[in-house]
């Protein structure tokens, strides 16, 4: 009866580390269990990304949607290309759709938000949204109201 | 002259000494190790001693482990709130609570804890084990004690110490959010989407893993070491444990900087 107890004492710890770990997947890390197989990418150009980020939410009206699959430049033309996941739940975003990259808060973290547009026709796999709209740089706001008061 | 020049002998010597016996114990320990693992894999001693030395290693340090990671949680999600509060950015609270526990003080604090908690237990046995002889029975009798008593502890260490941490991070994730969003009134859906879009799983989850299996063998290790290694009177086995908590201690702190650099990259 004794090693009967441990056993299963032991027993129900490592299942406790195993369901451990998955939760810390799903719950803390937001590792989705669903797989690729509904999801369909979609590309944006951007000239600056002010740090958006791999695994960024992707985001309709507040709504996340998808997240940022990967990012990188584009050698030729030099800006920078986001690949993002979208769900296949929402296949119903028109050719010209828009990007733009936004802050969450005043210092949160970077997110894309898309606006649906008019057209009839929708955004297939690998497909580019062509109207884009860049991070706001700091900098730049700066740079820009310095300049038109100098001119002033 | 001559004098003063022989006590300047006298005291290299002293040190070439203690220099030599340490690395004497380092390599007796090394030696020790790869001979207890060369026995093979965690059910080689049988299977009954592995599920015995986990639960007494692992299942019964879970209560210390629970508690004190609620706690630790609960500290974190007050004093972050503090912190973040001064920014304004109170709904980051979540991923400065999990990123903190999942690469830092979870495997970190679990290892401290294992070290006094089972580690200077380990020790004791083994050093009593000894002490009465029980031994020099086993290897009169053709029993490698090695096998029958270090073997499964080691394993039951490299098992146990992986899963503690995982848990004791759980825990302390829900504290700070108990504290977090009950108490403080951080926005919930920000607590843990913030911490979502943050948190890797292979990145901070999984490398926090790697830390806790490494300190738990050199927790499990130094313990049994300094148990078979004491000497077998009272005196010994309570200055064997001693060094255990403390050796053991230094060395999780003195490892953990050592892999957060490597894991980093920074260096």
């Amino acid at each position: 009866m004794r090693t009967r107890l441990m056993e299963l004492a032991v027993g129900a710890f490592i299942v406790m580390g195993i369901i451990g770990l998955i939760v810390m997947a799903l719950r803390v890390s937001g590792l989705s269990a669903t797989d690729a197989g509904d999801k369909y990418t979609i590309k944006a150009y951007f000239e600056n990304l002010g740090g958006l980020t791999e695994r960024a939410k992707v985001s309709m009206s507040g709504v996340t949607i998808g997240r940022v699959s990967k990012v990188y430049l584009d050698t030729e033309d030099y800006v920078a290309v986001v690949e993002m996941e979208i769900n296949k739940s929402m296949s119903t975003l028109t050719l010209d759709t828009s990007a733009a990259i936004l802050t969450a808060g005043l210092l949160g973290e970077k997110y894309i938000g898309l606006t649906v547009g008019a057209e009839d026709e929708y955004l297939a796999d690998g497909d580019v949204i062509e109207d884009t709209q860049s991070a706001l740089v700091l900098e730049e706001l700066i740079g820009q109201f310095l300049f038109s008061k100098a001119e002033e | 002259m001559l004098k003063l020049i022989d006590k300047i002998l006298d005291s290299i010597q002293a040190l070439g000494n203690a220099s030599l016996g340490r690395l004497q114990a380092l390599g007796r320990a090394g030696v020790f190790l790869l001979s207890s693992l060369m026995w093979g894999g965690p059910g080689s001693a049988g299977f009954g001693d592995l599920v015995k030395q986990i639960y007494s290693i692992g299942v019964r340090s879970l209560s210390i482990i629970i508690v004190a990671g609620f706690f630790v949680g609960m500290v974190l999600g007050l004093q972050g709130y503090t912190i973040l509060s001064d920014f304004g950015s109170e709904a980051a609270l979540g991923t400065m609570v999990s990123l903190t526990l999942l690469r830092e003080l979870g495997p970190v604090v679990t290892a401290l804890l294992f070290a006094g908690r089972a580690g200077s237990a380990l020790t004791a046995e083994i050093g009593l084990m000894k002490a009465t002889e029980q031994i020099s029975a086993m290897e009169m009798m053709g029993v490698d004690p090695l096998k029958r008593i270090i073997t499964p502890r080691l394993w039951a260490g490299f098992i146990s110490m992986p899963i503690l941490a995982l848990l004791f991070s759980l825990v302390g994730i829900w504290g700070g959010a108990y504290v977090g969003i009950n108490m403080l009134g951080v926005d919930e859906g920000a607590y843990w989407g913030n911490m979502q879009a943050s948190v890797e799983f292979y990145d901070d989850i999984i490398k926090g893993l790697i830390k806790s299996l490494v300190f738990g063998l050199v927790v499990t290790w130094i313990a049994v070491y300094q148990g078979f290694d004491s000497i077998p009177t009272s005196e010994g086995i309570s200055k064997a444990t001693t060094q255990t908590v403390v050796v053991a201690s230094l060395a999780v702190l003195g490892l953990d900087f050592v892999l957060t650099a490597i894991m980093l990259g920074s260096i």
